[in-house]
């Protein structure tokens, strides 16, 4: 499994062409205490760098962006009642999406993980 | 995620260096670095607070004195300034009030202390707002008469501590505090150093706020964090217990054109000035004491889980009577909590609103504030 990153601060996990999206430690470091998340539905699809989900912690609202375009085929509904499992595991439990990948040329634009340890560091 | 603003231009307190040592994550804000949280969270350090005692960093805030050789001088050049009663403030007495325009709307938000040191006895002692201590030191130089003098005390740090525990620790240390009553003031010499303590606050708990020279403050803020009752609390959770505490923040709730009764302060606006006037924008607040304000803060409980922010657009049978001033997230309720500027027709406690979040309707009832209930010591 290779994990990418964006710029944006999520990360995307590719098992075959099914990415799971959540954000990184880094974001929800970031962020602080996460109070609330708005996930998209299943079977809706997006465009890379679309609007898809929203996480809000007791400071302010973020956007969620899709980082390849696709179909939601799951949602972690977990984290509608348990939004803290993106601050005490985001890149496992705290998980947001899976996405049907629609055109794998798009991990291109990603950072992989050596790129995404030199924006955050 | 936000990027973080250039800091070139930041001042610090006394405290920064502390703060960024003990892994605070330091914002811009009111022109100084502060800590928004350490590295423990805005819900744990609030809990924190509500439980048992977190100490603030609030030395951004403006210290100073308006001085003159008898109390009546000073506080009759104050009350030409603020809609409080100044005057019958008993020695060590401390009260909240405003500094209000010409219009009636709020240039800052202030507490004013009678001295009771001897040879003191023509001294006030005002806290004022970061975001507004320029402007309102040449607004009140500039309205005092000849007898009266501003000196702005820059030497000076100020600390909060605040949560039940706050008067056993602070106690242990300064027993004269133990007896202190709320919204009075002490001034103590402790390990050789002039300490100003006040019992006040700004999270709905007791506790208190400390006026500690520039050269002691960072020994005395760790001999507090030596007793395992207190911890440092950051502005994040500074401002969730300060709103769920249903308080004003200027420049949010308060502003130049929100009047002191609309932001539902006119408990604030003793019986004298209501008969006299005598201060800036009195011909509205007036009015508005005796017929109502057309628009007030009140509290407002979204339904559900995700919070409503600041301008969230409040509307009532597909109408907008107001906008939200803050809203955030209050960990002790364990919801969404806010306040709003609406028409005064719908802030009775129950009314049924609509705020618009996201493009989306989400419902929302006004409540009686506070959210959390003030647990001060009278």
């Amino acid at each position: 499994m290779t994990t990418y990153f964006t710029k944006d601060h999520e990360y995307l996990k590719l098992d075959g062409d099914i990415a799971t999206v959540g954000i990184t430690d880094y974001a929800q470091g970031q962020l602080g205490d996460v109070v609330f998340v708005e996930l998209p539905d299943v079977g809706k699809s997006f465009k890379q760098g679309a609007e898809a989900a929203v996480v809000e912690s007791v400071k302010a609202a973020s956007d969620v962006y899709a980082p390849v375009s696709g179909e939601i085929i799951e949602i972690n509904t977990a984290l509608p009642d348990n939004p803290a499992l993106i601050n005490e595991d985001p890149e496992g439990k705290g998980w947001f999406m899976k996405i049907r990948l629609a055109d794998k040329s798009e991990l291109s634009a990603l950072l992989d993980d050596a790129g995404y340890k030199a924006l955050t560091a | 995620m936000a990027e973080t603003p250039a800091t070139q231009t930041l001042k610090f307190t006394p405290l920064s260096d502390w703060h960024a040592a003990h892994g605070a994550r330091m914002v811009p804000f009111a022109g100084y670095s502060m800590p928004v949280q350490y590295p423990a969270g805005i819900i744990a350090e609030h809990t924190f607070t509500r439980e048992s005692a977190g100490l603030f960093d609030v030395s951004h805030m403006g210290q100073a004195h308006v001085h003159s050789s008898d109390w009546e001088t000073t506080a009759r050049a104050l009350e030409a300034l603020v809609p409080a009663d100044v005057l019958n403030l008993k020695p060590g007495q401390i009260r909240y009030s405003q500094l209000t325009n010409a219009d009636g709307g709020t240039l800052d938000d202030l507490m004013i202390t009678r001295s009771a040191a001897p040879g003191y006895e023509g001294w006030a002692y005002l806290v004022v707002n970061a975001g507004c201590k320029d402007y309102d030191y040449e607004h009140i130089a500039a309205h005092l008469n000849p007898a009266v003098s501003l000196k702005v005390e820059e030497h000076v740090a100020l600390v909060a501590l605040q949560g039940p525990a706050a008067v056993a620790v602070l106690g242990d240390l300064i027993p004269a505090v133990k007896d202190l009553a709320f919204m009075t003031s002490v001034g103590v010499t402790f390990e050789g150093h002039h300490l100003h303590i006040s019992r006040s606050g700004y999270t709905g708990e007791d506790g208190f706020e400390i006026s500690v020279p520039n050269t002691f403050v960072v020994a005395f803020w760790e001999k507090l964090l030596s007793d395992a009752r207190v911890k440092p609390i950051g502005l994040g959770a500074r401002d969730s217990l300060r709103l769920e505490a249903g308080l004003s923040l200027y420049g949010h709730e308060l502003d130049t054109t929100i009047s002191p009764v609309e932001a539902g302060l006119k408990w604030s606006i003793q019986k004298r000035r209501r008969e006299e006037g005598g201060f800036p924008g009195a011909a509205r607040i007036l009015k508005e004491l005796k017929e109502g304000p057309s628009r007030i803060i009140c509290g407002i409980k979204p339904e559900g889980r995700q919070p409503a922010r600041e301008n969230t657009e409040v509307m009532k049978d597909g109408r907008l009577i107001g906008r939200l001033t803050s809203g955030g997230f209050g960990p002790s309720v364990g919801g969404p909590v806010a306040l709003g500027l609406i028409e005064a027709q719908f802030a009775t406690p129950g009314t049924d609103l609509v705020l618009i979040v996201r493009g989306k309707e989400l419902p929302a009832k006004v409540v009686s504030l506070p959210f959390v209930p003030h647990r001060y010591i009278r």
